[in-house]
């Protein structure tokens, strides 16, 4: 069961990354891999969330699951956002491989500490 | 990009040589729909072999997240062999990328469970176990996918010489 719920959430969460990283490099013409970046901090953000409510006792181990292993974990990732920024840096867009890498680490941390606090405010 | 099947007489090969070749729009459901099933079937699957290596060796409550570092680990060092050989060695089905690599690797790794990871062991108490776990994880995933996607240009390479020699 545990297991279906992991599945279950990475099947909405993988295809959901694949395209919300379609639409939001269509709409910009820089090499600057913003797709990706988006996924990732949004979903440091919900897992931020999900964590703050889960001490709070909020949510459900099956939530966690779900959700949190499942979902939040499939729509990030940490295999395309390490290619991506080797490419930008092989392709000699050195300072925008470090500038992806620095703004990834510090957006995603932002953002999971931003949830737990906001998560624990609501759930007080 | 491979060039389409049908080709009427007279036309070119090349696909730059003819505007007309690639007339796939790339909304069309017709071509996403596919797509975005493989891609939600190999998230699950990547997603599943993550949650099984947390349930074979697991991290003690506020431990060092050492397992979701060896996944990410692990999953950049097959991206980086993977995408040499798909676009740089040999051709793959239009579907091999996205089920895969997007797919698989993509719901096998995780950036989320990387960042409220660290901010737990910060919260904890840890602040330097925290902090070193931050930096860690980076620095291990790019060393990771290039030095595999270095592995895979020089084997390829290798294969391919004594062929281009004679």
């Amino acid at each position: 069961m545990n297991w279906l719920l992991v599945a279950v959430g990475a099947a909405v969460g993988a295809p959901l990354r694949y395209l919300t990283d379609r639409t939001v490099q269509k709409r910009h013409d820089t090499v600057f891999p913003w797709g990706t970046f988006t996924v990732n901090v949004l979903g440091c953000l919900v897992l931020g969330v999900l964590t703050g409510a889960a001490l709070r006792g909020a949510a459900s181990d099956s939530v966690q699951l779900l959700v949190g292993t499942g979902l939040c974990g499939a729509l990030t990732t940490y295999s395309t956002f390490s290619y991506e920024t080797m490419r930008l840096a092989e392709s000699g867009a050195r300072f925008l491989a470090a500038a992806n890498l620095v703004a990834s680490v510090v957006a995603g941390l932002g953002a999971a500490f931003l949830g737990a606090a906001a998560a624990e405010a609501v759930w007080a | 990009m491979k060039p389409s099947q049908s080709l009427a007489v007279g036309e070119s090969i090349a696909p730059e040589a003819d505007p007309h070749v690639p007339v796939r729009r790339p909304g069309a459901w017709r071509d996403q729909g596919p797509v975005v099933a493989v891609v939600a079937l190999g998230g699950a699957m990547g997603a599943s072999g993550r949650y099984g290596a947390s349930l074979l060796w697991p991290t003690a409550g506020g431990g060092f997240p050492w397992i979701t570092l060896g996944v990410n680990a692990v999953g950049c060092a097959v991206i980086g062999a993977f995408m040499v050989l798909i676009s740089e060695v040999r051709t793959a089905h239009r579907l091999v990328r996205p089920f895969f690599g997007t797919g698989v690797l993509g719901g096998f790794t995780t950036f989320s469970t990387y960042a409220v990871d660290t901010r737990k062991l910060v919260d904890g108490g840890r602040p330097g176990a925290g902090l070193l776990y931050l930096g860690l994880t980076p620095l291990v995933a790019l060393a990771a996918v290039w030095s595999a996607a270095w592995v895979t240009r020089r084997a390829a390479a290798w294969r391919h010489r004594p062929a281009e020699a004679s």
